[in-house]
């Protein structure tokens, strides 16, 4: 048995493991803390495609690896495009890099938000704080597929206004055809803000889609998803058609370091995006 | 099956040897049964046994010439296989030139004489978990497809044994190259042989050896019997489903109030997979390595988020290594992660017994009443 187990090819395993090297190609800065990072691979091979969902492994030489929701879909060979909120040493580090600079990808990993399967229906984004970064490539691929979609409905809250991030591209997505964009934060201190101030459920609850024909699309802080699917059910939007992204500690993307578990789910490869049912009781437990 | 003399020891140490394996074996070292790496059989411990209990190892005389007369120790095959820690890079960032190399494989060849049942069903659990699902570890399955395992079948269960209710135990059938039966008549012990392998086989045909006859086996039966006789058992050898549904057990709390969240239990466990990275640079700041070492869920950083860590109390970290041991486990791997080898039950400083936690957790009268008292 021993010899018969373990017979895979080292040169094939090892890889998922090993960074390859990319270089900033342009850095934009989108609030006090928050970076977007494009990524052209370094050499001749190419770039791995992204699909809206997914996460990269970015390293930072010396500091550390963490996982980062790609903010743009990219073909093979496309630049990576990764927003980083500076929340700790590896983000930090990563978010000054500048272009020219080299940092290590491994990736992607991850499943992506099931689009394709609400083709012919309203969409609604629901994001939170840097939960607008993976989501970002939903409302891009519904914009660029507009005639495969019914109405877009984009709900965004943050804590304070000089949070929001992609202020040019929000303002697009509010004059393109049949979308809805509402933007909600939590307070506004020392800045005019004639849009509304509180949480996101409440833009819900106002929101303009057909509840049976909609799928809905959720990421941000744990806190928000409850009161957001409470509202989603009060205008009886059917619970399978709400798709939520989580996010926990993550070391090796690949399933094998145990950190990511979540109840009997692996968010690295059974996630990050689950279908709300499927996470529905775990969500309730404290410290799962 | 075969029968051979206590020389037989010294010529498959040798033996294996001479083909290029380092052999490791239990050795008796610091008043316990430890593993590493021996020359001769000279080196086995000789008449030793052990006393185990929650909370409770102690090595004591038995006044015969066992050379296997001991149940499992703090050690397990795992830090050899899957070792605490292993360099998988090193990078140099010169010139703005970000470079990655990749750590050179093992090139360890290990024989493992004296893998007990249980064991032999953890490697199978890590073949599983390292190799089976997905992505492969690349160490791992280079110093696994090398490895030589020689079983030794267990003659006593010490009292925090329950393989015979968690697996398949405590009788080895598969998995192994070769498994040894010590018999233990008046003097020096024989052994009984059994081929797992071809490259079994082939060592066993270099040794001195003879047919077993029909009395030497019915002495191996009674020996495994007698290692069936245990006093810990699981309430099911399945507990998918059960342990997910109780996440809210009082029970929970009360465990809670005397686990140290230390976590030898997980670095006692043979199954225990959990790894974290570590990122590190020279003072120079132009090469950095990565080194994977062995990580536990009862750490804070385990579950560190920017936001704070998820499992801040002890109550979700003991329910998070329990439930994901025996329940989610299933979910992940199609089986349970726990083999019955009862060493978090020994190691455990508190002396918690998993097969009692379990039993109150499922036991659905006692689930209403009031939370039990602490049995340490």
């Amino acid at each position: 048995m021993s010899s018969t187990t373990a017979t895979n090819s080292p040169t094939t395993v090892r890889e998922p493991m090993l960074p390859s090297t990319y270089r900033v190609l342009r850095r934009e800065q989108e609030t006090a803390d928050t970076v977007t990072l494009t990524l052209e691979r370094d050499g001749e091979a190419l770039a791995a495609a992204c699909e809206p969902g997914q996460f990269n492994m970015l390293y930072a030489f010396g500091v550390g690896e963490v996982p980062i929701s790609v903010s743009a879909a990219s073909d093979v060979g496309e630049p990576l495009v990764h927003t980083i909120r500076s929340v700790g040493k590896t983000s930090a580090a990563l978010a000054r890099l500048k272009p020219g600079q080299s940092l290590g990808v491994r990736g992607p990993f991850g499943n992506v938000w099931p689009l394709d399967d609400y083709e012919g229906h309203d969409i609604v984004v629901i994001a939170g704080g840097i939960g607008l970064a993976p989501l970002r490539p939903v409302v891009r691929r519904v914009l660029e597929r507009r005639a495969s979609f019914g109405h877009l409905v984009v709900l965004y809250g943050a804590r304070h206004p000089s949070e929001l991030l992609y202020l040019e591209e929000l303002e697009r997505w509010r004059a393109s055809p049949d979308t809805t964009l509402g933007i909600t934060v939590d307070r506004t201190t020392g800045v005019e803000w004639m849009g509304p101030v509180g949480i996101v459920p409440r833009l819900l609850a106002r929101a303009r889609f057909d509840p049976i024909e909609t799928g809905l699309f959720l990421c941000g802080p744990e806190v928000m998803i409850e009161p957001c699917v409470r509202e989603a059910l009060t205008r009886k939007l059917p619970l399978e058609q709400v798709h939520v992204s989580l996010e926990r500690n993550m070391h090796c993307a690949i399933g094998l370091c145990g950190h990511c578990q979540f109840g009997p789910h692996f968010i690295c490869r059974d996630g990050p995006v689950f279908a709300y049912p499927d996470v529905e009781s775990l969500l309730r437990v404290r410290e799962l | 099956m075969w029968i051979a003399d206590v020389e037989f020891l010294e010529a498959l140490v040798a033996g294996l040897r001479q083909r290029g394996f380092r052999v490791v074996a239990p050795v008796e070292r610091d008043d316990a049964i430890v593993y590493d790496e021996i020359r001769s059989a000279q080196e086995l411990p000789r008449g030793v046994g052990d006393e185990q209990g929650p909370g409770r190892y102690r090595l004591v005389e038995r006044g015969d010439s066992a050379r296997f007369g001991f149940s499992v120790g703090p050690h397990t095959w795992k830090r050899f296989l899957f070792p605490a820690r292993t360099t998988l890079f090193s990078a140099t960032l010169e010139d703005e030139q970000l470079r990655f190399e990749p750590a050179v494989l093992p090139e360890q060849r290990y024989a493992f004489l004296g893998v007990r049942a249980c064991e032999l069903r953890a490697i199978a659990l890590q073949d599983r978990v390292l190799i089976g699902s997905g992505h492969a570890d690349a160490h791992y399955a280079a110093l696994r497809a090398a490895a030589f395992l020689i079983a030794v079948q267990c003659g006593q269960a010490a009292s925090t044994c329950f393989c015979a209710s968690a697996g398949d135990g405590p009788r080895a059938t598969d998995g192994f190259d070769l498994a040894l039966t010590e018999l233990l008549d008046a003097g020096e012990p024989r052994y009984l042989v059994e081929v797992g392998t071809d490259r079994g086989r082939e060592v066993l045909e270099s040794l001195p050896h003879a047919d077993a006859s029909e009395a030497d086996r019915g002495a191996a039966r009674a020996a495994s019997e007698a290692a069936a006789r245990q006093m810990r058992e699981l309430p099911a050898e399945s507990l998918h489903g059960v342990l997910a549904s109780v996440r809210e057990h009082a029970r929970w709390d009360d465990v809670a109030e005397r686990c140290l969240g230390c976590g030898n239990c997980t670095l006692v466990c043979p199954t225990c997979f959990c790894s974290k990275i570590e990122d590190s640079s020279e003072l120079s700041a132009k090469r950095a390595e990565r080194v994977r070492s062995w990580d536990s869920c009862f750490s804070f950083e385990y579950s560190h988020l920017h936001g704070g860590d998820v499992r801040t109390s002890t109550r979700s970290r003991y329910r998070q290594w329990l439930t994901h041991k025996l329940d989610t486990w299933h979910d992940q791997f199609g089986s349970s992660g726990c083999v019955g080898c009862g060493r978090c039950i020994a190691w455990c400083p508190v002396g918690i017994d998993l097969t009692e936690e379990v039993r109150v957790l499922c036991d659905k009268d006692a689930a209403a009443a009031a939370p039990v008292e602490g049995d340490v």
